[in-house]
């Protein structure tokens, strides 16, 4: 292993910008003669909007314009997409109601976009969007996910009774005999709370207009700036992708936030041509609480059937998934496949069995969050395997060895095929790492200073690397989830790397070079990656689980591939051998059996100058381009292990120790992979402990501020102990899994087991907050006083 | 934030005279409740009077039996006074622990005091510590001088200009912050005067910060946490939220008395 | 309209505003020093950190004629010329940053903490102290083992783990 290759914990090329205050983030793009948005939003979570007056606002000082849903729709642009056909249980297609950037006719949760005035500052456009009249005709709101279905209040007339799909997966017939034959039933009712993401970069657009090329650039937080222009093009209708330049500079973290395709850019790049200036906008925090995609919030029923050995027989699940007032980007996918098919965990499960309802409220769009439908199902997954561990008396960590899956491949029944892992070595490590043995005297010390300590585990497992596109094709995404990369080679040997990925903190810039140093052998520093420019980066398809070392640097690696065989025969003619005889390596081309050998550089010259051979029979040049798409998904797993220790006076939970032991195949940079789960673990301890966002019975958002939503700080959080095992991947070049969800993924069960643990008893709810846990607390006292 | 015209003065006698002549003019102190108001539209003075440059409302002395602090002294220059530190350790302690230190590098005991945030720290060290509210006008005790939720004695035009804190035989603070805002969600600053005991809370009440008479008879005793054993606060005229309802913040209010007056103790 | 004259990383700037103008929009716009971040609206989250005269404060939560006549450091005036501070050196040497948008503020936080509690902290400390900064991305840990480095490294010594710790024999 090199300094710089593969393997090594390369320090992160792209930090000198952050740390000197130099990175560029779409805030810090100013445009000449730029114009400021500011988004009148509704302050009701339901109504009719009887009229908008916008005659006093544009009489304002500054005031370059103010446009409504009207306005957008007589320039035909459409509404906003969701790019997942899901159908229901009988065939028919997902019930979708349309989402227009600004509305029309009916504003349907708090923060909706009504109007947008465009001033010479935003203090101007925002004096002037308080002087437009709006007059709404409220309307009784639905919020509840769990009785939105029926409720008297319709948010869409497209679907009346608020359903969006019942859709399901799995053997019903099967699940139910296994049921039947089943020694021992657990069952649980599961919560799983709604989160707002809070990447700490709001979301903002600078929208420009070249009138005369007719050209738009849209800079904007996005983390898939060309899944970006494809829909602002041909579903949105802005103008077509040569005419549209979409730019996504430094994005101040996504976690799924920034994938989809909001109102907000729509506007303001369709804005720049209709007021002929430049058109920025950015989000403070409170819009953000209000118009991101939310995450999460499921409503669960779950059983597990066992029989008298302990074995798993069958699972069935039935969960209400709310996707708020619309359909955001990839939303329907997120409860359905990329939910569902998780559902076997690491287990040997013959039978499973799933039900998902899928409902309109008035609240923010609800989609992918750092894991989406993942954590959900593994929430669901090791909490039931935990309570059933409980009640059938066997230890956690021995219950789950016994029903881990050991044979690979393995076809579980909710459409996974398991290519390869090592469930068993991974909880051994853990259980090392956090001296399980040593537990029971913790424990004892707690106890004697009046506290309680309990032990959580967490065996998760994920789908990556998404994704085949035939696949999901067929599963009814509207595109293919392969990736792109180009590499240049310049003339003196350095390199450009143009991939469709997007880095948004996950440091490509450092790892994918790292894999071009290593397969070149040249320099890190003559390797630069480029991305987030749809006119610099040929169509790709962005950055979102755990994606981006799977496919991304697969496509890389196989342009890179391309790059060597040319080299092979630049160099062939240069050494005046044979090309079979041409061997590449350590930076060199050499001829097999000799000393006579090119390095890199020297090859990519003699590319360029082509003086050594006949322009008929090679091309001059180096620079190679390749699109892979994966023959599978990429299988993450592993197992995270919680203690904590309650306060029961306060209800205050720390947590005292966390080792997490993750098989991600091979590594690139463990240095930035452990950067990846420690992110991980603290947004799914967030969840656990601290975030919930919370709509009253009116559908105003109670949580729009970091006032009152609770953001893990670094004293709610412990160090984290990380070990790694290795099963390479078999379905990529270079045995990849992912690393980015992973985290967020093991860690809420985790935590409330060991909570749960702690307890003595299963009642408490996400998040486990020190109320919730105090009460939870004073009930076991109480039972154990009773007892 | 809507536009307002800023007024800079040098003393708080010509902050007195601004104030007269602006018509819904505020005061500026540290700004970190005005201004993040104001930033969301909700405050839209006309006029700012700007504290800052204010000399004579600066500055922490010990005065015969008593600490007075100026009222535009920062959070963290009273944590840091050696003054309090040694006179009475618990108020160092206490604006030790207010917001962040970022924001204790700005935040101000007169601009805390004058807003009386339910969930501030300071009321409950002016009650417990009997401390006196000095105006340009006149001096008003604690108790006179809070009077409601974000509601004080202050008359229109009316400065704070200093708090004078008598000291004290022992004295501790204890607090549960709120797990988002880190305010107070429960705080309770005890002290003990020869035999004169006093617990106030903040954080909890629906009126804003209050003392606890039972728990101060209990204390009366023997001023030890074990007094206050099996003592609980009622949750009657106890505020609730999202993150604590009046029935979890009124335990609190016992937790939180027993570890102040350990701290008071020093077990 | 005010006029305010202020030290910015050791340049004097004078400009006339509107008096509603905070201390981050006149950095960010005025100056066009956009390594000051605003990640809220409430004072909470620390990506706005500069130096005051020496001390962080939330430039969010402070009007720039407020300030005038004040001393200004910005995330951009901390190196000194090519040599970074320390502290920003430790965060890269820790991984303590990853989409770099909080980083600004985290690292004026670091110094400003080694400022008030010197150069040895220990990690209880550094957690607590950091009430006033709010990453997404890192869970922290990394940022913590950073500026205890970095806090060693202000005082002369050498980053922790940079180099094998030599025997005093040698």
């Amino acid at each position: 292993m090199s300094a710089t290759g593969i393997g090594a914990a390369v320090r992160r090329k792209e930090d000198h910008r952050f740390i000197t205050g130099q990175g560029r983030y779409t805030d810090d793009v100013n445009r000449p003669g730029q114009a400021y948005a500011y988004f009148l939003r509704s302050p009701h979570a339901h109504a009719k909007i009887k009229s908008i007056d916008t005659k006093a606002a544009a009489g304002m000082p500054g005031v370059l314009g103010i446009f409504t849903g009207a306005d957008l729709a007589a320039d035909k642009i459409g509404g906003l997409i969701c790019g997942w056909m899901i159908h229901n249980k009988d065939g028919s297609p997902m019930r979708a109601g349309p989402h227009p950037a600004l509305a029309q006719g009916k504003v349907r949760y708090v923060g909706d976009h009504v109007a947008v005035v465009v001033a010479e500052t935003l203090a101007q456009a925002r004096d002037a969007a308080e002087a437009i009249a709006v007059d709404y005709q409220e309307l009784p709101a639905v919020v509840d996910t769990a009785t939105a279905i029926g409720a008297k209040t319709v948010v869409h007339d497209e679907a009346p009774d608020n359903s969006v799909f019942n859709w399901h997966l799995g053997d019903k017939d099967a699940t139910e005999k296994a049921f039947q034959a089943a020694r021992h039933v657990t069952k649980l009712d599961l919560v799983n709370n709604r989160l707002v993401p809070n990447a700490m970069e709001p979301r903002a657009a600078v929208g420009d207009y070249d009138a005369g090329e007719g050209i738009f650039t849209l800079y904007t937080t996005s983390q898939n700036p060309h899944v970006a222009r494809l829909v602002l093009s041909a579903f949105i209708g802005i103008a077509p992708e040569n005419k549209l330049r979409v730019i996504a500079p430094d994005v101040g973290g996504g976690f799924g936030s920034k994938i989809f395709i909001y109102a907000e850019e729509t506007v303001c790049v369709w804005a720049a041509k209709k007021v002929g200036r430049p058109v920025k906008w950015t989000a403070d925090r409170t819009e953000a609480f209000l118009s991101d995609a939310h995450g999460r919030d499921h409503v669960t029923h779950a059983e597990l059937a066992t029989d008298a050995e302990g074995r798993i027989l069958g699972m069935r699940v039935k969960t209400t998934a709310n996707l708020g007032a619309y359909l955001s980007t990839f939303a329907s996918s997120v409860p359905t496949y990329l939910y569902a098919p998780l559902l076997s965990g690491q287990y040997d499960i013959p039978a499973i069995y799933c039900e998902v309802d899928a409902v309109y409220t008035n609240t923010a769009p609800v989609d992918a969050y750092r894991g989406a439908g993942r954590p959900e199902a593994t929430f669901v997954v090791e909490r039931l395997v935990e309570v059933t561990a409980r009640q059938l008396g066997k230890d956690p960590a021995k219950f789950r060895m016994q029903n881990y899956i050991k044979k690979f491949p393995h076809q579980t029944p909710v459409i996974m095929m398991y290519d390869t892992g090592n469930y068993g070595a991974s909880l051994k490590k853990a259980l090392e790492i956090i001296d399980y043995k040593g537990l029971g005297k913790r424990k004892r010390d707690s106890a004697r200073n009046g506290k309680l300590r309990g032990i959580g585990f967490s065996s998760y497992i994920e789908a990556c690397g998404i994704a085949p596109s035939a696949a999901v094709g067929s599963l009814g995404a509207g595109v293919g989830l392969w990736e792109s990369a180009e590499v240049r080679v310049n003339p003196i040997g350095t390199v450009e790397v143009l991939t469709g990925s997007h880095s948004h903190g996950q440091g490509h810039e450092t790892t994918f070079a790292q894999l071009v140093s290593d397969r070149l052998g040249i320099p890190i520093d003559n390797v630069s990656i480029v991305h987030g420019d749809t006119d610099k980066v040929q169509m790709g398809m962005g950055t979102y689980g755990s994606r981006s070392g799977a496919v991304g640097m697969s496509a890389i690696f196989k342009a890179l591939d391309k790059v060597i065989a040319k080299g092979k025969k630049v160099a062939a003619h240069v050494l005046e051998a044979d090309e079979a005889d041409i061997d590449f390596a350590d930076g060199h081309f050499s001829v097999k059996g000799t000393d006579r050998k090119l390095d890199f550089g020297s090859c990519a010259l003699q590319a360029y100058v082509a003086h050594k051979f006949n322009g008929q029979e090679l091309e001059p040049g180096l620079k190679e381009g390749a699109f892979y798409d994966p023959t599978n998904f990429t299988f993450p797993a592993g197992v995270h292990i919680c203690e904590v220790e309650i306060d029961p006076d306060t209800g205050v939970t720390r947590i005292e120790r966390w080792a997490a032991v993750d098989d991600f195949g091979n590594v690139i940079n463990p240095m930035i992979v452990e950067g990846q789960v420690h992110g991980g673990i603290a947004q799914g301890v967030g969840q656990a402990l601290l975030e919930g966002a919370r709509y009253n019975a009116d559908g105003q958002l109670v949580t729009a501020s970091f006032m009152d939503y609770t953001m893990p700080r670094a004293d709610d959080l412990p160090s984290f102990d990380v070990g790694m095992t290795v099963t390479p991947c078999p379905s990529n070049p270079l045995g990849i899994k992912g690393c980015g969800e992973a985290g967020a993924i093991a860690s809420p069960p985790a935590v409330i087991n060991a909570i749960t643990d702690a307890l003595g008893h299963e009642d408490i709810a996400m998040p486990a907050t020190p109320q919730a846990v105090w009460r939870a607390a004073q009930k076991s006292i109480s039972r154990q006083a009773a007892e | 934030m809507y536009a307002f015209t800023y007024h800079k003065p040098t003393s708080a006698r010509q902050a007195a005279t601004l104030l007269a002549k602006k018509d819904d003019a505020k005061l500026l102190a540290g700004g970190h409740t005005l201004l993040p108001t104001m930033k969301q539209r909700l405050a839209s003075p006309s006029a700012l009077v700007d504290l800052g440059a204010c000399a004579d409302l600066k500055g922490i002395v010990l005065k015969g039996r008593n600490v007075v602090i100026g009222a535009m002294t920062t959070h963290a220059e009273v944590a840091d006074s050696a003054v309090v530190q040694a006179a009475i350790p618990a108020l160092a302690y206490l604006a030790g622990s207010i917001g962040d230190p970022h924001v204790r590098h700005r935040g101000t005991i007169g601009g805390s005091v004058a807003n009386n945030d339910p969930a501030a720290d300071y009321p409950a060290a002016l009650l417990a510590l009997g401390a006196t509210v000095v105006t340009n006008k006149r001096k008003l005790t604690a108790e006179e001088f809070f009077t409601g939720l974000y509601e004080t004695a202050l008359e229109e035009g009316e400065i704070i200009t200093k708090v004078s804190f008598p000291l004290v035989s022992k004295a501790g603070y204890a607090k549960f912050r709120n797990p988002a805002s880190r305010y107070a969600m429960v705080g309770v600053f005890v002290a003990k005067r020869g035999s004169e005991i006093r617990v106030a809370v903040t954080g909890a009440g629906e009126g804003g910060v209050f003392r606890w008479p039972e728990a101060e008879a209990a204390l009366k005793a023997r001023f030890a946490p074990k007094s206050l054993d099996g003592l609980k606060h009622t949750a009657k005229g106890i505020n609730g939220d999202i993150h604590a309802d009046a029935e979890y913040r009124a335990h609190l209010i016992g937790v939180m008395a027993r570890q102040a007056v350990a701290q008071a103790t020093g077990k | 309209m005010a006029t305010v004259s202020l030290t910015v990383n050791g340049k004097a700037v004078t400009a006339n505003i509107d008096p509603r103008t905070l201390l981050v929009q006149f950095l960010r716009e005025n100056l066009r020093l956009t390594g000051t971040h605003v990640g809220c609206d409430t004072s909470q989250c620390g990506a706005c950190l500069v130096h005051l005269d020496g001390k962080a404060v939330k430039s969010c939560t402070i009007l720039a004629v407020s300030v005038d006549g004040a001393s200004v450091t910005t995330i951009e005036g901390l190196a000194n010329g090519d040599k970074l501070h320390p502290m920003q050196e430790a965060f890269r040497e820790h991984h303590g940053l990853q989409c770099g948008f909080c980083t600004p503020g985290m690292i004026m936080s670091a110094v400003d903490m080694v400022n008030r509690r010197g150069n040895d902290l220990d990690e209880k400390t550094i957690r607590e102290d950091l009430d006033g900064n709010i990453c997404r991305c890192t869970g922290y840990h990394n940022i913590v083992k950073a500026i205890s480095a970095g806090a060693e490294a202000m005082a002369g010594g050498s980053l922790k783990d940079r180099e094998a710790p030599r025997h005093a024999a040698e």
